[in-house]
């Protein structure tokens, strides 16, 4: 007993030593470094890693690239919608900065960046009034909003009679309105031969059958994306649900994530849900064509959803804060903007340049990546604009 | 190993000076390790509280527990969206209840089996089977549940019933849905088998040899041993059992989250989706604004005092019934 005892302490002194060691390294040290090399299980995996452990060691390697010396890691969070291409980006940059990113969802972005623990922050939702006020009094300046690629969202289902039945009368896809697509996530719409659904579809001998509409159970993006563009087309959708990142759904099942929609869409008969683009047509998800502002039934494409902020360009404001509602001609009209979150003051200067690089970088040369994993890039005049507002970054002096 | 008064007189006896000092330092130690538990749980409590006042302050806590609404809103600073509990409030004792009538009896029944009846080379592979179930991760049972059971069993089972009679019922009415609150007790009942299965076989072998040799010998059969001397004697065991099922079943998130299909419609049949207090939390913590973060602790909050209520009640039943009993058993 008396010898277990000593030892005990003994040990439980020794266990102490190590935790403080260890919490000392952890502040120290970056935790990111993990999460970069889990996520790219390609080769450079390593020399990431090899990078984040040793930061000065690898900034000659990058000198002799021959970048300016001025510059330094960044740290961003937030939405997960974006990180696949986020860490293509990061890896392929060109200015080879290198970039920690965590994707912890928009919500947790915006909050990480408000307290500035982050260099940036990422988000599929543009900040509420409140929200820009707290920014001007946390940091004496604006936060900037600055949109780097668009998603659309795309209603998908699984019921192989309905395509049977379309590929009987030779139609590609089943059209739907938002009107009607509202219907279904209001439990008005139960069966698949509501005669709403037939009347867009007139040559198609729609089959019946239970209709189980299925959305996301976690706050997220596309689900912002997807109600917003419901509030815009139905009246009753905007004064009864309203629009967020989270809603009081009137009817239907909940799945967590893209996968868990994509699992409960694809195993439940019957059933309707809404995806992320990418996350479709990855996985060969039956999607449908919705019919825009202007009358055509638009099925979902990389091209149809870059289309669908080209045609509202005129109407984005300055400070970037806008949902896209209206899309017309050849655009998809569901679809959202992801923005990257910047201060307009308060940067260390080899933070700022570093960022300001990154960004302008990813909205130059970005763009192959991003349409490779099925992204819509900015395109255009729009471009332009997005450009201008990087060079915003820490161009001010904080309001004290 | 207690320490019971002739081990501290012979230790005293023959103890060293070192050994005196060095007891009430390792007593201190003992009572660091244990008033730790304490001070975890307070702070845990008292924080989420302190976070969670708003809400509790906006809805009442009554307007809380009883509200069926829940609309999150966007503030920062302040609560602007309607907080109503009771659909995950409901969903959470409801599947829980479900999973402990049907893990109970099964438990009860594998505990007798491998310990009654079992012959010896069954007996150790059992035991071994049920403790690696209870070993398995719950994401693991999250997703066996999700692309198997509740396809090729759980639904088909559910039809079954609603076609039966007994779906004239609301509770049991169709449509049979694959995410429902009957997919998550179906889980959770297989999750806390092992656990109750665990700790019923070790009561049942501590049913004194003697007990049930006395009554063999009075000829009485296996069934009556195991239904009259075995299990009215471990009863407080199995209460024991089945409430620290209950707990994890009350607190399990992922593989609830991944089944009972999200919905805050309190819908009336068990075949239909619903939400419950863990699933909410996990779902939408991640991309929250801060007034419903509030909520979602208030929810935490609550379900810390609904465990607790279980785990007062449970130890109330014991110890009424084991006056009982044991009274019963002397007489």
């Amino acid at each position: 007993m008396r010898f277990i005892t000593r030892r005990a302490t003994a040990a439980i002194a020794a266990l102490a030593l190590v935790a403080v060691a260890c919490g000392g390294d952890d502040t120290a040290g970056d935790p990111l470094a993990q999460d970069d090399a889990g996520d790219d299980a390609e080769a450079s995996a390593e020399d990431d890693a090899e990078e984040d452990d040793a930061d000065e060691v690898g900034e000659l390697d990058d000198d002799s690239v021959g970048v300016a010396a001025d510059r330094a890691d960044l740290l961003g969070a937030g939405a997960t919608f974006i990180t696949p291409v986020m860490l293509e980006w990061i890896r392929d940059n060109e200015p080879g900065i290198s970039v920690n990113y965590q994707s912890i969802g928009s919500g947790g972005g915006i909050a990480q960046f408000l307290e500035e623990s982050v260099d940036f922050g990422s988000t599929e939702r543009y900040l509420t009034e409140e929200e820009v006020e707290d920014a001007l009094e946390i940091r004496g300046c604006e936060a900037l909003h600055i949109p780097d690629a668009f998603g659309g969202v795309v209603p998908a289902y699984n019921n192989p009679d309905v395509e049977a039945a379309l590929e009987a009368a030779g139609q590609d896809a089943l059209i739907v309105s938002g009107d009607v697509i509202a219907g279904m996530y209001f439990g008005d719409i139960t069966s698949w031969d509501d005669p709403a659904l037939q009347e867009l579809n007139p040559d198609v001998e729609l089959p019946g059958g239970d209709l189980i509409p299925v959305h996301r159970s976690d706050g997220s993006g596309t689900t912002y994306i997807f109600v917003t563009y419901l509030s815009s087309v139905n009246q009753r959708w905007a004064d009864e649900v309203g629009a967020g990142s989270e809603v009081d759904w009137p009817a239907g099942i909940g799945g967590n994530g893209n996968e868990g929609v994509s699992a409960e869409v694809s195993q439940q008969p019957g059933a309707v849900g809404y995806l992320s683009i990418a996350y479709a047509i990855e996985n060969d998800i039956a999607m449908m064509a919705v019919i825009n502002d202007d009358g055509n039934a638009v099925f979902p494409t990389v091209q149809s959803v870059s289309e669908g902020p080209a045609s509202i360009i005129d109407t984005i404001p300055d400070d970037f804060r806008y949902d896209i509602t209206g899309v017309g001609g050849d655009g998809f009209p569901i679809v959202g903007t992801h923005w990257i979150l910047a201060w307009e003051c308060g940067y260390d200067d080899e933070i700022a340049s570093s960022l300001i690089d990154f960004l302008t970088w990813v909205i130059e040369d970005g763009d192959d990546l991003a349409i490779d994993l099925l992204y819509s890039p900015t395109v255009g005049d729009f471009k332009d604009r997005v450009l201008e507002q990087i060079q915003r970054i820490n161009s001010v002096e904080p309001a004290s | 190993m207690a320490t019971s008064p002739p081990t501290t007189e012979r230790r005293s006896l023959k103890g060293s000076t070192r050994e005196r000092r060095g007891d009430p330092i390792f007593r201190a130690i003992l009572m660091v390790a244990a008033s730790s538990v304490l001070l975890i749980l307070a702070a845990m409590i008292i924080r989420t509280s302190i976070e969670a006042w708003p809400v509790f302050a906006k809805e009442g806590i009554w307007g809380f527990l009883t509200g069926r609404q829940w609309s999150v809103g966007t503030s920062r600073s302040e609560v602007t969206g309607t907080y109503g509990a009771l659909p995950f409030i409901y969903g959470t004792l409801l599947i829980s209840f479900i999973a402990i009538v049907f893990a109970v009896p099964l438990a009860i029944g594998i505990a007798l089996f491998t310990n009654e009846l079992a012959p010896s080379w069954l007996k150790r592979p059992l035991t071994y089977t049920v403790d690696t179930l209870a070993m398995v991760p719950s994401v693991v049972y999250a997703f066996v549940g999700m692309y198997f059971f509740r396809i090729e069993v759980w639904a088909p089972v559910g039809q079954f019933i609603a076609g039966t009679p007994a779906g004239e019922v609301p509770f049991l009415s169709g449509p049979v849905l694959l995410s429902s609150y009957w997919s998550a007790a179906n889980i959770l009942a297989i999750m806390i088998l092992p656990i109750i299965t665990a700790i019923c076989r070790d009561v049942f072998a501590q049913v004194p040899a003697d007990e049930k040799n006395a009554a063999y010998a009075m000829g009485a059969t296996r069934w009556e041993v195991m239904s009259k001397i075995i299990v009215p004697h471990s009863f407080s065991g199995i209460v024991g059992a089945t409430m620290l099922g209950l707990g994890r079943a009350l607190g399990e998130t992922l593989a609830v989250a991944v089944l009972i299909g999200s919905t805050r419609d309190m819908t009336s049949s068990v075949f239909q989706p619903g939400d419950a207090m863990t699933a909410l939390i996990a779902n939408t913590f991640q991309d929250a604004h801060p007034e419903a973060i509030w909520a979602l602790l208030a929810i935490g909050v609550t379900l810390f005092f609904i465990t607790m209520a279980v785990n007062i009640t449970a130890r109330l039943i014991v110890a009424r019934v084991n006056t009982r009993v044991s009274g019963g058993a002397v007489a």
